[in-house]
């Protein structure tokens, strides 16, 4: 899921000082998953920005809610009310939450109450790891179901480099060597042979380098109703 | 053993500490209260394994927020000892009761008391 870090309060206090009613709008996906913008993070920074307004003596009424999720506008319409009755809103969903909330209610000013990070897997309580890149375009058939582009520092297609030694990345001591781990991984299935021959080089259009990205699946479209039909 | 302890000193009982959460202690400012301590059990013995350790790392959020919100790190304190130690208990009281004392009252309940006056 998507991996975020709440921002440190004194910035969020910075954006939504100067305003009176403050909502503070948490999501019950992936950010609930990562504590940084659930329910409970969403009553702490509420709780925190009520303590800092009151100690200022300035006048204020924070309110803190969360929906199913963000990034569709079902639940965001539940916001409506909520919304309207605020003067500024800090989202603490992730960037593509945050984003669609001020698509949705564009007269609004909306502010980021976290840092998104990366997709990744929860590794250990409180550790987070990176896993894909979104790249649009998987080749985790011909890498041992190890991303090259999300965990090779230089997304190499044809790694490793140089700077692997002893199973580490040459960035970090800490970081596995991303081309180590696919070496191993295949020598293990007996497919070591993918490193006789250069792959291709990647199409990075289905990745940021096309641009924003959307996918349309017309399979999932909704149905146009069709001329002639009985009903009609 | 009878000891003494400032009476003003409100009791909350929890099963463990590690069910006191960050916001709990943030609402009991909210609510206008002067300082929190946690009281856990010694480091080694929670009977749920980690509990007073999780709590510890919840009081040194809470310390971070409440100095970014102008209240002051030092309102909020973890503390550890054992049900036997009696006299250690009445001593951390009289001794954070002193520190918030000298701190003077929580600008909270400075602020709620002129709104109601
Ligand atoms: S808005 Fe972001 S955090 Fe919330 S469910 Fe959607 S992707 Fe996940
Ligand atoms: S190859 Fe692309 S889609 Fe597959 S895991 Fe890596 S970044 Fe994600």
């Amino acid at each position: 899921m998507i991996k975020a870090t709440p921002k440190p309060l004194e910035e969020i206090i910075n954006y939504v000082k100067d305003f009176n009613k403050i909502l503070v709008a948490g999501c019950d996906g992936c950010v609930t998953v990562c504590e940084a913008g659930g329910m409970k993070e969403a009553k702490v920074l509420g709780s925190a920005l009520r303590l800092y307004f009151t100690q200022a003596g300035k006048d204020h009424e924070v309110v803190e809610t969360t929906v199913t999720r963000q990034c569709d506008k079902e639940y965001l319409a539940e916001l409506k009310d909520m919304v309207e009755n605020a003067d500024a809103v800090v989202s603490i969903a992730c960037g593509c939450g945050i984003q669609y909330l001020t698509e949705m209610y564009n007269d609004k000013i909306v502010f980021p109450g976290v840092d998104t990070h990366f997709m990744g897997i929860n590794a250990d309580r409180g550790i987070f790891e990176e896993r894909c890149a979104g790249c649009g375009q998987c080749v985790l058939a011909s890498t041992g179901g190890i991303c090259p582009i999300a965990r090779c520092s230089k997304r190499m297609l044809n790694g490793p480099c140089g700077g692997s030694e002893a199973g580490k990345c040459e960035i970090s001591k800490d970081t596995p060597c991303g081309w180590h781990l696919i070496y191993e991984r295949l020598e293990k299935l007996g497919q070591v042979d993918r490193f006789t021959q250069p792959v291709d080089p990647k199409n990075w259009r289905t990745s940021r380098d096309g641009g924003p990205r959307v996918i349309i699946r017309e399979d999932l479209r909704k149905a146009e109703p069709q001329h002639g039909s009985a009903h009609s | 053993m009878r000891l003494q302890y400032p009476t003003d000193i409100h009791i909350i009982k929890v099963p463990c500490t590690g069910r006191v959460d960050l916001f709990h202690l943030l609402q009991a400012f909210e609510q206008g209260a002067d300082g929190v301590f946690v009281a856990g059990c010694l480091e080694g013995d929670c009977h749920y394994m980690h509990g007073n350790l999780y709590a510890r790392k919840r009081v040194e959020r809470a310390k971070e927020i409440l100095a970014a919100t102008g209240i002051g790190r030092d309102r909020v304190e973890m503390y550890n000892l054992s049900a036997g130690q009696g006299t250690r208990w009445a001593e951390i009281c009289r001794e954070f009761d002193e520190r918030i004392r000298n701190l003077g009252p929580s600008p909270i309940r400075f602020a709620h008391e002129k709104k109601a006056a």
